[in-house]
C-alpha cells in the first residue's frame, strides 16, 4: 500500500500512508477509534477508492481491477466485520454456508461437510440451527469468522476483532485468529485498539494517528518505542500528545459566557455590590 | 439574500446528484434483473413479502371504496334519473384512477416502507457490504428480486382494488339502495372499454409499481447507516412515493385520455 491518501469531507483520514504487509504474517494496524482503520480495510477490499496513492494485494492494484476481476480477488480475501454482519433471515448454516453455494457448484453433501468443518473450527458445530439473533456477540462473531475462511481464502482482514468481548470469548477469538493464521497460512490483518491482546499474536504492527504512521515495528520494539505517542496509545495513559479534552476555549470563560464578557462583568459586579448590600 | 441562493442552488444541486445517483441504481438493478431468474426462489419469497402480504390491506380499503363509490354515485345518479348507470361510474373510476392510485398509495406505505427499512438496517448492520466482500453483488442478490417483486405485485394488487371495489359498489347499489344487479353489470360491460379503460389502468399501476419499488429500494440503499438515517429514508419512501404516484398519475391521464 503506497502513498496513500483518502478524505472524507474536509477531513484527511489519511495523509500519504504506507504500509507494507508481509504474507502468512499477522500484521496489526493500530490507533484510536476515529482514525480511520475501517475505512483501510475497506480500501483494501476495494469498496473505496483512494484519491491518491495505490492498494496492491498479490501483485494487483486493486483500483485498477475491472469488477469481475476484483470480485475474483475478493473471493480470496475475507473479511470480518465488527458486528459479525451475518444475513439475519437465515440460521448459521445456511451463512456460513452462502459463499460457497453462491460461488462454486458443489453438491449439497459436500456444502454439509465443508460447513461442518468450518463451524467446528470456530467450535459452533452444534449451534449450525440457530438464527443469527439468537447469538450471542462473540458467537455471532466467530460465526462470521467461519463465514470469512468458507472460501478457503488466502488473506482475512479483521475489523475490531476484541471489541465489546468478554474475557473468554476474547481469549477464545485470539487462539483462533492465531490457530488459523498458523494451519491454513492466512495473511491476516487486524485493525484494532485492544493493544494487549493484539500484541500477543501480532507479528508486525503499525499504530496510526491522524492519517499518519507514528509508530511501527514488532510488538516488542513498539513497546520500547521512544514516541510519547505510541508510549501514550500503548499504555492507556488519559493525557499525553493526545489531549484528554476536545480542542476548546478557556473553560473559566466558557463557564462565563464570554461572548458578551463586559456584559457580564458588569452584571457580576451589580450582584456583589447588592449581596453586599445585604450583608451590611 | 445571497444565503438564499446558495441555500437554493445547493438544494438543487443536491437534487440532482441525488437524481444521477438513483438513475445509476436502477440501471444496476435492472441489469442485475436477469439473474433474478436463475434463483426463483429470491423472487418467490419476495413475491410473498410485497405481494401477498399486502393483498388484504389492499382488499379491504378496495372494498370500502367501493362501497363509498356506491353510495356517491347513486346520490348524485339518482338526482338524474340515471341510477341504471352506477355499475359504470363505480367501474371506471375504480379500473381508471382509484385501483391504480390508491393501491400504489397504500403499497407505498405497506410494502416500500418495509423495502426501505430493510435495505437500509441491511446497510446500517454491514451485511450488504459484508455480501460485497464476499464477492456477492448485493444489487443482483438483494435488491433486484425485491424491484421485480414490486412490479408484478403492483398491477395485481390493483386489478384486486378494482375487482373488490366494483363488488362494493354492486354491494352497497343494488344490495342497500336498489339498483337492478343485471343493469349494474350490463351497463358496466357496454360502457366500459378493454383497451381505453381497462389497459390504460393497467398501464398506470405498471408504472407505479415501478416508480414505488425505485423510490423504496434506492432510499433503502443511499440511507445514511444509522437508526436516524434509516428513519428519515422511510419517510422519504412514502412521500416521495405519493407525490411521484399523484404526479404522474396526471401526467398519465393527460396522455391517455387527453384527446376527449
Amino acid at each position: 500500500m503506497r502513498n496513500l491518501t483518502f478524505s472524507r469531507g474536509d477531513r484527511k483520514i489519511f495523509d500519504n500512508v504506507s504500509l507494507e504487509l508481509e504474507r502468512g504474517k499477522i500484521t496489526a494496524i493500530m490507533g484510536p477509534s476515529g482514525t480511520g482503520k475501517t475505512t483501510l480495510l475497506k480500501l483494501i477490499g476495494g469498496q473505496l477508492f483512494p484519491e491518491q496513492g495505490t492498494v496492491i494485494v498479490n501483485e494487483r492494484n486493486v483500483h485498477s481491477l475491472k469488477r469481475n476481476e476484483l470480485y475474483n480477488l475478493r473471493k480470496r480475501m475475507g473479511m470480518l466485520f465488527q458486528s459479525g454482519a451475518l444475513l439475519t433471515d437465515m440460521n448459521v448454516f445456511d451463512n456460513v454456508a452462502y459463499p460457497i453455494r453462491e460461488h462454486t457448484t458443489l453438491p449439497e453433501s459436500m456444502i454439509r461437510s465443508l460447513v461442518l468443518i468450518k463451524l467446528q473450527a470456530v467450535g459452533l458445530r452444534g449451534a449450525r440451527r440457530l438464527m443469527p439473533n439468537e447469538l450471542s456477540g462473540g458467537m455471532a462473531r466467530r460465526v462470521a469468522l467461519a463465514r470469512a475462511i468458507a472460501l478457503d481464502p488466502m488473506m482475512i482482514m479483521y475489523d475490531e476483532p476484541f471489541t465489546g468481548q468478554d474475557p473468554i470469548s476474547m481469549g477464545a477469538l485470539v487462539h483462533l485468529i492465531k490457530a488459523l493464521n498458523t494451519t491454513l497460512g492466512l495473511t491476516s490483518i487486524i485493525v484494532s485498539h485492544d493493544v494487549h491482546e493484539t500484541s500477543a499474536i501480532a507479528d508486525y504492527i503499525y499504530v496510526l494517528s491522524d492519517g499518519k504512521v507514528v509508530g511501527q515495528g514488532t510488538p516488542a520494539q513498539i513497546q520500547q518505542s521512544s514516541s510519547d505517542w505510541v508510549q501514550q496509545f500503548m499504555n492507556g495513559r488519559p493525557d499525553g500528545p493526545v489531549h484528554f479534552h476536545y480542542p476548546a476555549k478557556d473553560y473559566m470563560d466558557d463557564l462565563l459566557f464570554t461572548e458578551n464578557l463586559p456584559l457580564m462583568r458588569q452584571r457580576i459586579k451589580r450582584a456583589t455590590v447588592r449581596s453586599n448590600r445585604y450583608t451590611l | 439574500m445571497m444565503t438564499f441562493f446558495r441555500y437554493l442552488g445547493a438544494g438543487t444541486r443536491q437534487g440532482f446528484t441525488k437524481l444521477g445517483r438513483s438513475s445509476f441504481f436502477l440501471i444496476d438493478v435492472i441489469l442485475g434483473v436477469g439473474s433474478v431468474f436463475v434463483r426463483p426462489r429470491l423472487l418467490l419469497s419476495q413475491l410473498y413479502a410485497v405481494g401477498v402480504l399486502s393483498f388484504l390491506i389492499i382488499a379491504i380499503s378496495g372494498l370500502f371504496v367501493g362501497m363509498v363509490l356506491g353510495l356517491q354515485g347513486f346520490y348524485i345518479l339518482s338526482r338524474f334519473g340515471a341510477e341504471e348507470t352506477l355499475g359504470v361510474m363505480v367501474a371506471a373510476s375504480s379500473v381508471r384512477e382509484l385501483g391504480p392510485v390508491v393501491s400504489a398509495l397504500l403499497f407505498a406505505g405497506r410494502a416500500g416502507s418495509a423495502l426501505t427499512a430493510e435495505i437500509g438496517l441491511m446497510k446500517a448492520t454491514d451485511q450488504l457490504s459484508s455480501m460485497e466482500m464476499m464477492a456477492i453483488d448485493p444489487i443482483k442478490r438483494i435488491i433486484s428480486p425485491r424491484f421485480l417483486a414490486g412490479f408484478i405485485a403492483m398491477p395485481l394488487l390493483a386489478a384486486v382494488f378494482s375487482a373488490v371495489g366494483i363488488m362494493g359498489g354492486e354491494i352497497v347499489g343494488s344490495g342497500l339502495l336498489g339498483v337492478d344487479v343485471g343493469a349494474y353489470w350490463s351497463q358496466m360491460k357496454a360502457n366500459l372499454d378493454f383497451q381505453g379503460d381497462i389497459i390504460n389502468g393497467v398501464i398506470k399501476s405498471i408504472v407505479f409499481g415501478f416508480v414505488v419499488s425505485w423510490i423504496a429500494l434506492f432510499e433503502g440503499y443511499d440511507a445514511i447507516p444509522t437508526a436516524e438515517g434509516v428513519s428519515r429514508a422511510t419517510t422519504r419512501t412514502v412521500v416521495n412515493s405519493a407525490f411521484s404516484i399523484l404526479g404522474m398519475d396526471f401526467i398519465l391521464t393527460a396522455l391517455m385520455f387527453g384527446e376527449h
